[in-house]
């Protein structure tokens, strides 16, 4: 194998690579493709424009290596990351698919939910001309390697006018140090269809990790499709997710998007709106403290008319910690009576904090209506002094305030199991963020 | 109700107090005991909100001078939240709209905080939804205040009837109403005054800041006092508000 290349740390990725053997010749070749564009492409730097304010540097700095062949956790060990509503479940162990922690039994007919190698076969029909065609991988290093990667991943169909009743939940979990995983899904919601799909990206002990993470999402005509992405990796690990969703005509997407983990992370949300009358909901909340750093970008890409997009982004950030949001909403010629909103929300909770917000709107159609705001702001003291007056202690007051602003993105998440889960987790880490 | 020898709920000696560097108060004296209604009235601008949030212990309110002791305490060395413990309360002039925190789980929280200090048990969400509802129907509030947000969207006057709705279930020793009337219409005015009337105890007290005499012909105050330039001018009982109604401000700062 070839692996000459212009970067010393993607050369170092790729190190003992060796291509996902397959007999699929249009997936070995999208997978070659994907190797040569990574060779090609070199590790983004702040002067990049769209990593400007993400210094990824610290990820150069470890020494990757690929999975070895730990001992894999027992179903006790996961069981507090699962959902109960989710009766179907595909566990991912350090990116390598775990029967074992699954669950896809009892699932009507028209739902396939199922590891991506073992539908290759069946389903390639569905999958081929979605593969790998979605997520742009051409000056994506990340989306490159994860591509070059692609073997182990998740495969989800609902087939026309099919409903999913329960979510269904998609469990990538870390378990060893320096372990570079490129987690894979591919969602294929067709026309009139319905379903709930749940990414939990999270850890079991406290390590350095990599998670290179690629999601394609179809939407079809008339379907509606709620998406949770929930980032808890552990703290000295690093995230790079890519999602890109095609939405067609008259569907509905909606995307609730949270980071809570990771050393640096960073999401590429791609919304392509393909058909007219399309309705997406992007909700996205990062909390974070310490020495975290959360990046967003996303894009709402209004590609035919009568399209409606709403987008609300907070962030809340305590310690010394960096959040990043851009947001990217492009309406292209001739996509009239577009109606698309955007909001960032942030909250400092301390001096260092620091928050860099962008929203970025580039319209080409003259009969749309396109608003966007952002905030930033410290906790207010107003609200704070109303609730002392009533009695509540400063610490509790605060809590409930930075609560109060999580909540409004929390409470949407179409998952109460996972709703109640992550106030806890927020209540908790706002205590933590909180101290001076 | 004036009772000689009543309980000496609060006692303010020469408070003098800034806003951003800026004295407001210059020196007020004001002695308030158990059982008793006060009325403090002024024009704009005259201090009158100032006192009633330096009392409360707003962050923003600098005290420059002078003392205050509730129930013979120091009231100046407890934070807000302590001196809402201890039975003070502040019916604001603008209550705060508190987006994405339920208006019926703040009422608990608020509830308990103050049961707790008082020694009594928490109520859970059940016990405490029938409490208070018994509280809305005597304030005839409607129910669908529970299911917002803290004031969020809510109109004056329902702004004003959630304060008196806290104060009728904080059931505080001292209550401070800034500027509770205004905005109101005739019947919200009627029930809030309802509201304050049933809270009058021989052992509490309150004080009521307005501009208007209006507030006051539903609740009669046993001493008017006078507010003009950060001091009190003048002090009388109820015809003295009559006076002012019928002769406007001017009068009394000229008198002073």
């Amino acid at each position: 194998m070839n692996t000459a290349t212009g970067h010393p740390y993607i050369e170092a990725l790729l190190k003992g690579y060796e291509a996902p053997r397959g007999s699929i010749s249009w997936l070995n070749e999208r997978r070659a493709h994907a190797l040569e564009r990574a060779n090609a492409l070199t590790v983004p730097t702040t002067r990049d424009e769209e990593w400007r304010f993400t210094d990824i540097s610290p990820l150069t700095r470890v020494p990757f290596r690929p999975a070895a062949g730990a001992a894999r956790p027992a179903m006790a060990d996961v069981a507090r990351f699962v959902a109960p509503e989710a009766t179907t479940r595909l566990t991912f162990v350090d990116g390598a698919f775990a029967p074992e922690l699954s669950a896809t039994a009892g699932l009507p007919y028209g739902v396939v939910v199922s590891p991506l190698v073992a539908a290759l076969d069946m389903h390639a029909a569905v999958i081929k001309p979605h593969l790998a065609r979605h997520a742009a991988f051409e000056h994506e290093v990340f989306a490159a390697l994860n591509t070059a990667h692609l073997r182990d991943g998740a495969f989800i169909w609902v087939a026309r006018n099919q409903k999913c009743p329960t979510p269904i939940q998609l469990l990538y979990l870390s378990t060893q140090k320096e372990n570079a995983a490129y987690p894979r899904c591919l969602a294929i919601v067709e026309a009139g269809a319905e379903c709930t799909l749940v990414e939990d990206f999270t850890s079991l002990g406290e390590n350095i990790y990599l998670n290179d993470a690629v999601t394609e999402i179809v939407v079809g005509e008339g379907a509606r499709m709620r998406h949770v992405r929930v980032q808890r990796e552990a703290g000295d690990a690093f995230h790079i997710g890519h999602c890109t969703v095609a939405v067609a005509k008259d569907a509905h997407y909606a995307s609730h998007a949270v980071a809570l983990g990771a050393r640096i992370s960073r999401l590429d949300l791609n919304v392509l709106q393909q058909g007219e009358g399309a309705d997406v909901q992007m909700d996205g909340l990062a909390l974070i403290s310490g020495r975290q750093l959360a990046d967003t970008h996303s894009l709402m890409d209004h590609a035919r008319p009568h399209g409606r997009c709403r987008q609300m982004h907070k962030c809340i950030v305590g310690g010394a910690a960096h959040a990043v949001f851009n947001g990217k909403i492009m309406v292209r010629p001739g996509s009239q009576l577009t109606d698309s909103s955007q909001q960032s929300r942030n909250l400092l909770l301390s001096d260092k904090a620091h928050v860099d917000t962008k929203p970025q709107l580039e319209i080409f159609a003259d009969d749309v209506k396109c608003a966007h705001g952002a905030a930033v702001g410290r906790l207010d003291l107003e609200q704070l002094f109303y609730l002392r007056s009533r009695g509540l202690p400063e610490p509790q007051a605060r809590n409930l305030l930075t609560y109060a602003f999580a909540a409004e993105v929390l409470e949407r998440i179409p998952v109460p199991s996972l709703v109640e889960q992550l106030e806890k987790t927020v209540l908790a880490q706002t205590q933590m963020a909180d101290r001076p | 109700m004036i009772r000689a020898g009543a309980e000496i709920l609060l006692e303010v000696k020469g408070l003098r107090a800034k806003v951003a560097g800026v004295e407001i108060l210059k020196g007020i004296d004001l002695t308030v005991r158990a059982g008793e209604v006060h009325a403090v009235m002024g024009p704009n601008g005259s201090g009158k909100s100032t006192f009633a949030k330096a009392l409360a212990g707003h962050p923003a309110y600098e005290v420059s001078g002078g003392t205050a002791a509730y129930a013979g305490s120091d009231l100046f060395a407890l934070a807000p939240e302590q001196r809402a413990r201890a039975g003070l309360f502040l019916g604001f002039q603008y209550p705060v709209e508190i987006p994405g925190v339920s208006n019926s789980a703040f009422l608990r929280l608020a509830y308990n905080t103050v049961q707790a200090v008082r020694g009594k048990d928490e109520l859970d969400p059940l016990e405490f939804d029938d409490y208070l509802r018994e509280k809305m129907k005597l304030l005839d509030i409607d129910a669908s205040f529970l299911d917002r947000a803290v004031n969020d969207g809510f109109s004056g006057g329902e702004k004003k009837r959630n304060e008196i709705l806290q104060m009728a279930l904080l059931e505080p020793r001292l209550a401070i109403l800034d500027e509770t009337d205004s905005g109101l219409d005739i019947d919200a005015l009627r029930v809030v005054a309802n509201g304050v009337n049933r809270l009058v105890k021989p052992d509490n007290a309150v004080v009521l800041v307005t501009h208007y005499q209006r507030m006051l012909n539903y609740i009669v105050p046993d001493y008017v006092h006078v507010m003009d330039g950060g001091r009190i001018v003048k002090t009388g009982g109820k015809a003295l508000a009559e006076e002012l109604e019928a002769r406007g401000y001017d009068w009394v700062k000229e008198a002073a």
